[in-house]
């Protein structure tokens, strides 16, 4: 974006004084090679996982629902906590790419890439779990409004539920397209520098792209659009999850807060998996440059924001809950601490709202091992919190004889497991066939972001006359 | 149908809008111009109207609002009107969120589509280019040879050379 004057205060985005050509050498390189031993080894055991996984599903339709330690009281266990964490898991794809293009935020090209295809994995993910807990998985397509022979009867479009199904299969295409129609410039990158049989892959990967000025007008045009449907969409995608459980009459579940409440949740710990994924790619495929402190310093301020967000909406659950004078919905809020799970709600309570607290320090912001740290621990918190909200709460209902108490089986676990390898397996194959970080997007704001061109240094490199990026000075 | 095409690289894309300027002033005919990343005031400087995708796209996403709206309308209200839980046939709030959802989808499906159409891309798709380092570091502007028959080439070269393209070259696409 030449023309556009560097800020003094701004920090490079891109380090290394990069010209156009080492960009595409660095985030080509990774396809190029021959894969790592690290790489090779965490495939292995990823794959390991997804194949326990699929073992542990086939076995679910096979003997039925009940291989699950589901029971009267406790409908809901590992399989909806799940949903809804890697649900949440993936808002930070689309938010980094929408709603930050939006605000003009620059560095969301270093992450935007990754985090989008982290989304479409974890959706993806999240997405297994409606399916197989429904029990008879071969009628799941009866979800689906389409004229039928049964009458035809259809769905119940009143029904939460249903509108979960609409906005989880709109944002997984949506963002399909807008992640893959962002890579195919990229591809054409990988493409020109292929040969053999590469070229080919590449070729069909890349749709013929082929850089006309036209097409990138349109590219532009079609990527803003996408940012600005996709806004409200990652909004309304984890509204409507909160539906599932506010729109019901069971306390701790029925609270007006739970939207805005579960929105912010789910951008906190998107976050926290994009900094544990970006933490190890950056520093595995060298992308030290293109993801510097400065990405993950802005990412920490979001996880602060968000976290803070989220430990005030538990606060208020908790004052309401007294305030509100009814008896169920204290008992609710009371059980949650100190009932039978309270391990859980502590687990909760200071993985998602004590901890993230030091990022209020720049220090600890910027440092690598407390980030990863914390990003552990946020995707633990926030774990727990869905396992609180689902499961401690329908263990204790409104009858003393129907208490209940869920352990998960083996098979539950080993579920779980499997999805965690599902992720990672498409992750890693992800980082062998695409460029990790949009080279198109980074060699466009190079001249506004790239360290060689910041204040002072400027006028040393380039004197074009549409380029302002003197010294800002008053 | 080949066409030739004489064609110069720029090694900067601060060189290349000055080109495209001085093109446009010297009533040189641009065939296209090919660059690595999106450059902007390049549309300006070659004359290229707004993208009409957006229209598309708002007209995409007013076929989605209206196939959700009045699908659900039409099956709850004439097909199979089923009461849920005390509400009227026609419970308008609660068909928002499926009417927002197609809304997207259908903007969003309509608009790459046509995107992919339009540009001549597609799965399977392979466009000829003129250079293997326009995707890399290298911005090119083309003449489509035929439109120089009368003028001869010599007057494409000598603009070249005197806008600082790095190299020029002929290819038949």
């Amino acid at each position: 974006m030449s023309g556009a004057p560097i800020s003094p205060i701004r920090q490079p985005l891109v380090t290394g004084s990069k010209t156009y050509h080492q960009i595409t050498e660095d985030l080509c390189g990774p396809t190029e090679k021959a894969p790592s031993k690290a790489w090779v080894i965490a495939f292995l055991i990823s794959v390991a996982f997804l194949s326990l996984g699929i073992a542990c599903i086939l076995w679910t339709i096979w003997k039925g629902i009940g291989s699950w330690n589901l029971n009267r009281t406790i409908g809901w266990g590992w399989d909806i906590t799940n949903f809804v964490w890697w649900i949440g898991i993936g808002h930070a794809g689309t938010l980094i790419s929408a709603i930050l293009l939006l605000f003009r935020q620059k560095w969301r090209t270093g992450v935007n890439r990754a985090a989008e295809a982290m989304t479409i994995f974890a959706v993806l993910c999240a997405a297994l779990f409606p399916g197989i807990h429904v029990g008879r998985m071969w009628v799941v397509y009866f979800f689906f409004p389409y004229p039928n022979t049964r009458g035809p009867l259809w769905p119940n479009f009143n029904s939460p539920l249903l509108w979960d199904l609409f906005a989880i299969s709109t944002y997984f295409t949506i963002s399909l397209l807008f992640w893959y129609t962002g890579l195919v410039p990229d591809f054409a990158t990988v493409r020109d520098r292929a040969k053999g049989f590469r070229r080919k892959l590449y070729n069909l990967l890349s749709f013929g792209w082929t850089g006309s000025a036209k097409h990138w007008q349109r590219w532009e045009s079609l990527s803003l659009v996408l940012a600005g449907i996709a806004t409200p969409l990652v909004l309304s995608v984890h509204t409507i999850v909160s539906f599932d459980f506010a729109t019901s009459v069971i306390p701790g579940w029925h609270t007006t807060i739970f939207p805005p409440y579960f929105v912010a949740g789910a951008i906190f710990s998107g976050f926290a998996m994009v900094q544990t994924l970006m933490l190890i790619t950056r520093k595995v495929l060298n992308l030290q440059d293109y993801i510097t402190l400065e990405h993950i310093e802005s990412m920490n301020k979001v996880i602060l924001l968000t976290g803070t967000i989220v430990g005030v909406a538990y606060l208020t659950e908790l004052f309401i809950a007294w305030y509100s004078g009814y008896v169920y919905e204290q008992f609710a809020f009371f059980n949650r601490a100190f009932g039978p799970y309270w391990w859980a709600y502590f687990g909760m309570m200071s993985c998602n709202l004590l901890i993230p607290q030091v990022f209020w320090w720049k220090k600890y912001r910027r440092s690598i091992v407390i980030t990863f740290a914390m990003s552990i621990f946020v995707n633990i918190g926030m774990w727990f919190e869905r396992f609180v909200i689902i499961a401690t709460t329908l263990a204790r209902d409104y009858l003393p004889s129907s208490w209940s108490w869920y352990v998960p089986t083996f098979v539950e676990v080993g579920i779980f497991l499997g999805t965690l390898g599902i992720f990672f397996t498409l992750y890693l194959i992800f980082t062998r066939v695409a460029p990790v970080v949009a080279i198109a997007e980074i060699k466009h704001i190079l001249k506004s972001s790239g360290d060689q061109y910041a204040s002072g240094h400027a006028e040393k490199h380039r004197t074009g006359q549409s380029l302002v990026v003197e010294d800002h000075h008053h | 149908m080949s066409k030739e095409v004489l064609y110069g690289l720029y090694n900067d894309e601060e060189d290349l809008l000055h080109a495209v300027h001085a093109a446009h002033d010297a009533h040189l005919d641009i065939m296209d111009v090919y660059t690595p990343f999106p450059v902007h005031g390049l549309d300006d400087a070659m004359g290229l109207d707004e993208s009409r995708l957006h229209i598309g796209g708002f007209i995409f996403g007013a076929l989605g609002l209206l196939t959700a709206f009045l699908g659900m309308t039409w099956i709850f209200t004439a097909d199979w009107p089923v009461i849920y839980g005390g509400k009227p046939y026609w419970s308008v709030p609660a068909f928002i969120p499926i009417t927002f959802e197609l809304t997207v989808l259908f903007a969003g499906i309509g608009m790459t589509v046509t995107f992919y159409i339009i540009c001549g891309m597609g799965p399977g798709v392979i466009n000829k280019t003129l250079d293997d380092r326009i995707t890399d570091d290298k911005f090119c502007i083309a003449f489509d040879t035929h439109d120089f028959e009368e003028t001869g080439l010599d007057k494409i070269k000598e603009f070249f050379s005197s806008t600082g393209a790095s190299e020029v070259n002929i290819k038949t696409l």
